[in-house]
């Protein structure tokens, strides 16, 4: 099985193949899976360096010619180092791109901090308008990956993951998928975090939402599922809370709870493996049961 | 301060009005107040703007939208009374907008904006961002078959300190993005200066280079058309210092 960085290199070098829109902007990182993309398309496949402020300057020149821009880099360069070319030279110009970025949260512990970014969600929440796809498994990834690319001149931000499901789930973007139904709260899983929630809440009687896009977030989706107990969990695998205004907007004429998990704003400052840091950080089965049982007890 | 009580005022071009010179430029920026603290700033620039819309780049109101348009990306958007001047001039937008300059409902704001203004090309103010737009324009306008149209970006010489600024020009070198130039305003407003000159920092990465006055226009626009085959060209315009 593939891993979601690989599934992207291959469908965007199909789609460039196919769409003449698209371009791909790259940072060093990731040029590899992009070699023979780059013998085909020299003008269409871009590697500027290790120059991520120009890596989405350019992104955002393109687009202003009519280009549809996919830049691709780990996460902390790609959301966080240009952060003001982000807000000015894509939301500010009023153009669209595609980010895609890897290694979001945890996904490489041994390389520590500089390499961590579970931040970038939550920073996109500052900005207008920016859909926002996590999957939890490579097939997800490449169904949303081809969304993202035909959608017109939006906005969209893909979190790729080493960590992933076991299975993927069919999913449509944009909405919440029920995948077990129970009359004790509802727990709301985001990409990767699938697998762990329904180890943590089995035989808890709770309904199971599965979460790949989070923005714009599905308020309808979640509305629907909590029945009259509206008591939510979610489960995110960057900074914990970051739904947490979505959901609070989604139920905001009833009385409500949300408990928000996910990656702990303290630095762990260990190197190790994704395992141990999911346990760290209480998201693995065992911490995420003992926490939802508790809330929704 | 104006009512906000209507939508934002469109700016566009009157049809059949005289041609505006270079000697009336004065006159239209002095109808535009508030922005004292930038107007070295905004003289700084006005004879390089003048002389690109006058008789370089190939983009006219009636040409704003064409895809084989030649861009300017003013990246210096802080002081763009010269800039609105010119635009205004050259039938841009119309010359009874200028007064409203920096009001809640007009379109010229104290950094200019691109979704209120035809022909501007990039919202700016933020230091740094012009020039990597630039870079991804011609590497769009490449990509897409359009070889004849320019590419354009002014930046100021403090602006030159960004490191954004230094990440494009290293890459537009090194990939001879030839459709590429820059017009560097040196007012000597940069803190430290450049070792060597501005053009030498251009030149070390492989682009074509020439520095003049930034006052006579002929020098301009030899400067702004001289031929580099196969190089992005930067031009830099030396104009009287900012603190003088």
């Amino acid at each position: 099985m593939d891993t979601m960085r690989e599934r992207f290199a291959a469908v965007t070098t199909d789609l460039l193949d196919r769409d003449p829109r698209l371009a791909v902007v790259l940072a060093d990182i990731g040029v590899d899976g992009f070699r023979q993309a780059a013998d085909r398309h020299p003008d269409r496949v871009i590697n500027v360096g290790i120059r991520e402020q120009l890596l989405i300057g350019a992104a955002g020149g393109l687009a202003l010619t009519g280009l549809r821009p996919i830049a691709h880099t780990f996460a902390s360069f790609l959301v966080e180092r240009p952060w003001e070319q982000i807000k000015l030279d894509l939301v500010h110009q009023d153009v669209g791109a595609v980010l895609v970025s890897a290694a979001g949260s945890y996904d490489w512990p041994a390389g520590g901090r500089t390499h961590m970014a579970p931040g970038d969600v939550a920073l996109l929440d500052t900005l207008p308008g920016w859909t926002v796809h996590v999957p939890g498994h490579p097939d997800e990834a490449e169904t949303l990956l081809r969304h993202a690319a035909a959608d017109g001149d939006s906005r969209v931000y893909l979190r790729l993951s080493a960590h992933r499901n076991a299975a993927a789930r069919p999913v449509e973007p944009g909405r919440l998928l029920p995948v077990r139904t129970g009359a004790r709260g509802t727990v709301v899983a985001v990409g990767p975090m699938l697998d762990a929630v329904l180890e943590a809440t089995e035989g808890l009687d709770t309904t199971v939402l599965y979460a790949a896009t989070v923005r714009p977030f599905d308020a309808a989706g979640l509305r629907a599922a909590v029945g009259d107990r509206p008591d939510v969990v979610l489960v995110e695998p960057y900074l914990a809370g970051t739904s947490g205004a979505a959901a609070h907007d989604a139920l905001a004429d009833l009385p409500h709870r949300v408990l928000g998990l996910g990656v702990p704003r303290e630095e762990h400052r260990h190197y190790g493996s994704v395992p141990e840091h999911l346990a760290a950080y209480g998201l693995d089965a065992a911490g995420l049961r003992a926490r939802i049982a508790e809330f929704l007890r | 301060m104006s009512a906000a009580s209507t939508a934002p005022a469109t700016a566009t071009a009157a049809p059949g009005r005289r041609p505006y010179g270079f000697t009336e430029l004065p006159s239209l920026m002095g109808l535009m107040t508030g922005d004292e603290k930038h107007g070295p700033a905004a003289t700084s620039t006005l004879d390089v703007l003048w002389v690109l819309y006058d008789r370089v780049l190939r983009v006219g109101p009636e040409t704003a939208d064409a895809p084989d348009r030649d861009r300017f990306l003013l990246s210096k958007g802080h002081g763009p009374m010269a800039y609105y001047a010119v635009l205004a001039a050259k039938g841009f937008l119309p010359v009874e907008v200028l007064p409203s300059f920096g009001g809640y409902d007009s379109p010229l704001g104290h950094h200019p904006d691109r979704l209120l203004l035809p022909g501007v090309e990039i919202a700016s103010g933020s230091l740094g961002h012009g020039l990597p737009l630039a870079v991804g324009t011609a590497l769009g306008l490449r990509a897409q078959g359009l070889t004849e149209p320019s590419v354009w970006v002014l930046v100021g010489d403090a602006e030159f300190d960004e490191g954004s600024n230094h990440e494009a020009l290293a890459y537009a070198g090194a990939a001879g993005l030839d459709r590429l130039h820059t017009v560097v305003i040196d007012n000597s407003s940069a803190t430290h200066g450049w070792s060597g000159g501005i053009a030498a920092r251009f030149a070390t990465e492989g682009w074509s280079t020439a520095t003049v006055d930034g006052r006579d226009h002929e020098a301009l626009h030899a400067a702004f058309t001289a031929p580099h085959p196969g190089r992005p060209h930067a031009v830099v315009a030396r104009v009287e210092p900012k603190n003088a």
